[in-house]
């Protein structure tokens, strides 16, 4: 076994005495030649101890070595042999995607015929050859993160640090940063990829589970694992509602974690729990309980404590909105041409009341696009969008007071405490007097937002930040949803969270569309229309488009393999008919 | 030595790709000078000129004409004559007329008499502060010219009495222009100088890329250096093309030599860039350093610099204050070198106390800039 | 849709105020720039240096030399020996002027021929330069008169009196105008910077999504800014008149009323430029493109008569002219409502132009 490479000891990390410690007590080695995950809930400290890593920070007590040297004493050492990816990777905007090379690797002190090697391989292995010349800023969420990971490897790292590369990236273009880690890692190189996705952190051959600035578990992901094997179950041949199923099985108290997945239910026991019966679930005739193989993000939710409820107060306190199943969101022929480019070209569907509809699709397809059109922030060229049978364009106030809508950023007013957010948007929406406020109340309540009433939004950890958000976005109990990637770059236990919210609304009447990159997220919905290059290349119930791929190399493929394939599908029909 | 060197080059070229691709900052390069040059070029002028001024004319002899034709033919005044004074008190009052002279009833006769000018009154609007001070002194020029071509003519007395002849060396025409120009250049180089350059750093750490500059093996020196040539340049150029367009359009002359020029814009744009830089490294958000450098650049380059309002007339706390200002040794060198020449007695102490202060600054930056995220 | 408008504005004081740090944007630059100012910003010209080269010592020589010593604005003299010292002096700013007396002046004087003194100015501070040699020619008119009288004949005199300032303070000018250029900055900067905030954070999506009508969310901007830059306006009128001692002799209401309409104006502006920006750095240089001209062209550094023809027509679409006529006059002149109204209505234009433009391009850039 390779000696370590990065060598943590007692490390305590404080941001202010009166503040909690960001990482207490935290000792661990790194080994070079393999991937080394970094995993936990928001605010566990992963970014901190990514920075302390780069002597960006320096530790409140303990120590770091990086291949023998001292964070406190060789900052200027460690710098000539660590290459570093921050969250919001420091690409600058107005300089070329070869301008921005060529700085990183004069700053990295890569120079002559050496030079034009590493430019060449980086290009191609990045796919960016085509691009070199347009502005970093004007590339996309994916082709960002793969230059900024080329900026990073210019100078072939000893210990690579990524935080967070994969954010708000498309699945197709996390594969290919994840192919382009796996091959520069040799014996020598150290590589710490700190990551929401459980997925990803599973293919590690080593992950660290942080939480509250403490190591929980450090080991290989099989090994966590393997803690949860025997305890997985799917409910499959559901025929009543699988939403309501799930519900039901998270209020058994066997059941420690579930989440739905296309038409089935994926359920994990406690330890030492007897499977519930299929009678309690009321799933319907037909349905079995399968055993499947446990995943990591079932080991992790179990490492931390289960997940929440299946029981979601927010629904619980709304009315249920009545009507039948009739059409309350639809697009006809949304067309959205920007100059001579078109964006979006004749994209048609139509969603149900309580259901959940999915957009998907890579990074710069259009998929922001037709969210905007959709909820009014964007004017169509062609076609039109009705929500509860009301067109945006002509009448914005009457149908925005019936819409609720929930942006990727959480756009709240940073400045303002939580309570004051709740406020303005209850009155914004024409909430008055005593209603406004027992609404308000409400929320607090369900949202358990007591502790940081009168905190600032901004100074909020991530998950309120994310609960806030979606208080205000349902205030005024919207007949309609729009969520933007609802759940980026939070962890498993809030995202979750936020489901279990999502589908009591439903089941309460509210339709939702939803664009994600997450794929679990995505196996919640009812329908997923997949939009790509401008055009909806196929839309219908997850597990209809698993099976319309399923081949005999792949009889089986996920959501995320689906999808993959999709795209490539439709790149050869096009190419063949051109 | 050869991997600092191109670091910087690398920083440097980077900089100057920014600098031409963000409009924003070639906004304030050239185009705010080209326009506070317009306004500074015509727009102040502190040469009374035309100043509205009522005469009142309540004697109807002779002599009260002559004075109201020589008030009406002065350049200085643009003289409305009556005979009710009531009626110019009231425009007075609505800031329409800036001064009013009475000549009251008795006056013709006061001065026939020789008994002098009788009770002649000049009433000048004081919420006009500087204005009235033209009003009193130009008036008092008008009615002392008028009393000497009366003498002369009356041949009362052929003794001429003491004269005094005023010369004013370099600006013989007190054009006002030509001391305000310098001081709006002083003001463009300090905007350059310290706004811009503040507020560039402050982006880099919002938008993250200082961050990831600093993992990596670059030196903190050839970061700032990195800043601070570019910037120099951007300065420079701006400088001499606010030259070049005060001498091709507004006439100024320029008696100095070119050295000198570069010698003490040069010295004053280190100070700013030094100010700029240490700013930043304080404020690392682009809203808060956008102010500091406003009310610690903009404002004293303004106001303390001495270009408008006299630093020898303030009081002696702010007195004290204007010699830690950059803006106030620029514009002095400035007006030097555009009216009077290289008067190296005068421009070496400024040179080398811009310098001193560019030292102090560059020292606290370095010191208060550490390679570390907090 | 009253409620709607209460929200906003209650979201926007609190976004405003909630923040230390833009609390203190907020107070404490417009008070260190009233003080400094009205401290600093004076044309008067005193503390000077005067060089005298007397080569005649006779007494009328001597006392012209004590007339020009005793005058207040000099309060240090130099002494020259030899003509020779007079470039070095004044190129290198030693002394603003030069009084030379040659040999032959008491002389002459005595023989009734005329005498001639030289008075040298440095032309490169042209206003401390103009306002020297005035006082330089009132010294030699009462030293003449002097003369004279001591011979036979009455001098030429003249009663001057100022209105409104009897002794042309010049912070009674300053502080007035202040409360115009402060006020203006206030409110071009809340507003200027608030929509492109919005926009930066991902908020204003937010608000576009919401049932809020374009002009409620523009009335929800304008206000709140109207109320902070009127409160502003009222703190700086009171410190200018308690603590800076400037005489307020005029009507507060005309003065309110008017700076709520200059106010309307200066906020247009401010949603305007708010609403063309991008990002807030672009809004920080839009609202610096607009308060720079206003401010020179409003006749607070220089009268608008002294300006060419075209600039002073172009003036009369800068609603800051009329606002320092207006505050001027109610401070020092207490003058009536007639006169205000005179400069309240081209104001009132302004204003409905400016609000309108912004609302237009406001519904333009929606997308």
């Amino acid at each position: 076994m390779p000696a370590a490479s990065l060598v943590i000891e007692n490390l305590t990390y404080s941001y202010g005495k009166q503040l909690p410690l960001a990482l207490a007590e935290f000792s661990a080695t790194i080994r070079p030649g393999i991937v080394t995950g970094l995993v936990g809930p928001d605010g566990a400290g992963k970014t901190t101890l990514i920075r302390l890593m780069t002597a960006l920070l320096l530790p409140s007590t303990g120590s770091i070595k990086v291949f023998g040297l001292d964070t406190r004493t060789d900052a200027s050492q460690l710098h000539q042999i660590i290459g570093y990816m921050p969250q919001k990777f420091g690409l600058y905007e107005d300089l070329s995607v070869l301008q921005n090379l060529r700085l990183y690797a004069d700053l990295q002190n890569v120079t002559g015929t050496k030079r034009q090697q590493v430019f060449q391989r980086l290009l191609t292995f990045t796919g960016l050859e085509p691009f070199q010349g347009r502005l970093a800023g004007r590339l996309s969420g994916g082709m960002k993160q793969k230059l900024g990971l080329a900026c990073a490897l210019i100078r072939k790292p000893r210990l690579l640090l990524l935080d967070e590369p994969s954010v708000g990236v498309d699945p197709v273009s996390r594969r290919e940063l994840w192919r382009m880690v796996q091959e520069l890692v040799d014996a020598e190189t150290a590589v710490i990829w700190s990551t929401a996705y459980l997925d990803e952190a599973e293919l590690c051959q080593k992950v660290l589970l942080l939480d509250g600035g403490r190591l929980l578990f450090s080991g290989s992901p099989r090994e966590m694992t393997e803690r949860v094997a025997g305890r997985c179950f799917q409910v499959q041949g559901i025929s009543s509602n699988r939403r309501q199923v799930l519900s039901r099985a998270l209020q058994q108290e066997g059941v420690q974690d579930g989440i739905v997945q296309g038409q089935n239910v994926r359920i994990v026991l406690r330890d030492g729990h007897a499977q519930p019966t299929l009678e309690v679930l009321e799933a319907g005739a037909e349905a079995r309980l399968v055993p499947v193989a446990p995943r990591f993000e079932d080991a992790y939710v179990d490492a931390l404590g289960g997940g929440p409820g299946g029981i979601s107060a927010l629904a619980a306190a709304m009315a249920p909105l009545s009507g039948d199943r009739e059409v309350t969101v639809e697009a006809v022929g949304l067309t959205k041409r920007f100059g001579d480019f078109t964006a979006i070209n004749d994209v048609s569907f139509a969603i149900h009341r309580g259901e959940i509809f999915g957009l998907l699709g890579p990074n710069g397809a259009g998929k922001s696009t037709t969210f905007k059109m959709m909820c009014g922030l964007l004017r169509p060229s062609g076609g039109n969008g009705r929500v509860v049978g009301l067109d945006l364009q002509k009448a914005p106030g009457k149908a925005r007071s019936r819409l609720g809508y929930m942006a990727q950023k959480f756009s709240l007013y940073g400045d303002l405490s939580a309570r004051q957010n709740l406020e303005f948007f209850s009155g914004v929406y024409g909430l008055t007097g005593v209603r406004q406020q027992e609404t308000v109340t409400r929320m607090i309540d369900i949202f358990g937002l007591q502790p940081h009433l009168k905190d600032s939004a901004k100074d909020l950890p991530l998950g309120f930040k994310q609960r806030l958000a979606l208080a205000c976005s349902v205030m005024h109990e919207p007949a309609v949803l729009f969520l933007d990637e609802p759940t980026s770059g939070v962890d498993p236990l809030t995202r979750r969270e936020f489901w279990t919210h999502i589908n009591g609304l439903v089941e309460r009447g509210v339709t939702v569309l939803v664009t994600t990159h997450f794929m679990d997220e995505a196996e919640y919905c009812d329908r997923i229309g997949l939009i790509y290059r401008g055009q909806m290349i196929a839309s219908g119930p997850p597990d209809e488009l698993k099976a319309q791929t399923a081949t005999e190399q792949m009889p089986d493929p996920t959501l995320e393999e689906a999808f993959i394939a999709m795209l490539q599908q439709w790149d050869a029909k096009n190419e063949e008919a051109s | 030595m050869k991997d600092h060197l191109r670091r910087m080059k690398a920083l440097i070229v980077k900089e100057f790709v920014q600098i031409l691709r963000d409009p924003s900052s070639l906004m304030i390069a050239f185009v705010l000078p080209v326009i506070l040059l317009f306004l500074y070029g015509y727009g102040v002028s502190l040469d009374a000129r035309e100043v509205k001024l009522g005469v009142a004319v309540q004697d109807q002899g002779k002599e009260a004409d002559h004075l109201a034709a020589a008030f009406l033919a002065s350049p200085y005044f643009r003289a409305h004559l009556s005979r009710d004074e009531r009626i110019l008190e009231q425009e007075l009052m609505a800031g329409r007329l800036r001064g009013l002279v009475v000549i009251p009833e008795d006056f013709s006769r006061q001065v026939e008499k020789g008994a002098g000018l009788g009770r002649l009154q000049v009433i000048a609007d004081g919420s006009e502060t500087n204005t009235a001070n033209y009003v009193q002194n130009y008036a008092q020029g008008v009615v002392a010219t008028w009393w000497a071509m009366r003498q002369r003519d009356h041949a009362v007395d052929k003794q001429s009495g003491p004269q005094l002849l005023t010369r004013i060396w370099f600006n013989p025409e007190l054009e006002s222009r030509n001391s305000l120009i310098p001081g709006a250049l002083a003001i463009i180089m300090a905007i350059i100088g310290t706004l811009l350059t503040a507020l560039v750093v402050a982006r880099e750490w919002e938008r993250g890329t200082m961050e990831a500059l600093m993992a990596t093996p670059v030196a903190i020196a050839e970061l700032i250096i990195g800043k601070l040539i570019p910037y120099f340049i951007l300065g420079m150029l701006a400088m001499l093309g606010s030259v070049a367009i005060s001498v091709v359009l507004f006439d100024l002359p320029f008696r100095g030599s070119l050295p000198a020029l570069l010698l003490s814009s040069g010295a004053f744009l280190l100070a700013a860039l030094g100010q700029g830089l240490l700013i930043s490294s304080a404020a690392k958000n682009q809203f808060i350093a956008a102010m500091v450098a406003m009310i610690t650049g903009f404002l004293p380059a303004f106001l303390l610099s001495g270009f408008i309002f006299e630093i020898a007339s303030m009081p002696p706390m702010v007195r004290a204050l204007t010699h830690i200002i950059p803006a106030r040794y620029l514009v002095t060198n400035l007006q030097t070198l555009f009216l009077v020449g290289d008067v190296w007695p005068l421009l070496l102490p400024n040179v080398f106390i811009l310098l001193l202060l560019a030292a102090v600054l560059f020292f606290l930056t370095a010191r208060k800039t550490v390679k570390r995220l907090r | 849709m009253f409620n709607r408008i209460h929200a906003l504005i209650i979201k926007e004081l609190l976004a405003l105020l909630r923040d230390k740090k833009s609390r203190i944007v907020l107070i404490v630059p417009p008070l260190i720039q009233l003080f400094i100012f009205s401290f600093a910003a004076t044309q008067e010209v005193k503390n000077q240096t005067l060089a005298i080269l007397n080569l005649d010592h006779g007494r009328p020589a001597l006392t012209l030399e004590q007339d020009f010593t005793a005058a207040s604005t000099f309060s240090e003299v130099l002494q020259l020996q030899r003509a020779e010292e007079i470039p070095a002096v004044i190129d290198q700013q030693q002394a603003i002027a030069v009084l030379w007396i040659p040999e032959d002046f008491s002389r002459d004087i005595e023989a009734g021929r005329a005498a001639q003194a030289s008075f040298i100015l440095d032309g490169r501070k042209t206003n401390a330069a103009q306002i020297v040699q005035g006082y330089a020619l009132s010294i030699l008119n009462s030293y003449r008169a002097k003369l004279i009288n001591n011979g036979q004949q009455a001098g030429v005199s003249l009663v001057s009196r100022n209105w409104f300032n009897p002794n042309l303070d010049f912070r009674w000018y300053t502080v007035p105008s202040l409360v115009c250029i402060l006020t203006t900055v206030i409110g071009l900067l809340v507003t200027g910077l608030s929509v492109a905030r919005e926009r930066e954070m991902g908020t204003f999506e937010q608000l576009l999504v919401s049932p809020l009508h374009p002009l409620e969310i523009l009335l929800g901007k304008a206000l709140p800014a109207l109320l902070v830059a009127m409160i502003e306006g009222a703190f700086i009128v009171l410190v200018g008149v308690f603590l800076l001692r400037v005489p307020f002799n005029g009507s507060l209401l005309l003065l309110f009323g008017s700076m709520a309409v200059f106010l309307l104006a200066i906020i247009g502006v401010g949603l305007f430029v708010s609403s063309l920006s991008m990002t807030q750095q672009q809004a920080v240089l839009g609202a610096f493109m607009f308060l720079v001209p206003a401010v020179i062209l409003s006749g607070f550094a220089s009268p608008i008569e002294n300006m060419p023809h075209w600039l002073q027509t172009i003036s009369y679409a800068n609603p800051l002219r009329y606002f320092m006529t207006i505050v001027r006059g109610v401070f020092l002149k207490d003058v009536s409502a007639a006169i205000v109204w005179s400069q309240t209505w081209p104001m009132a234009i302004i204003a409905c132009v400016n609000l309108c433009a912004a609302t237009w391009l406001f519904k333009k850039r929606m997308e």
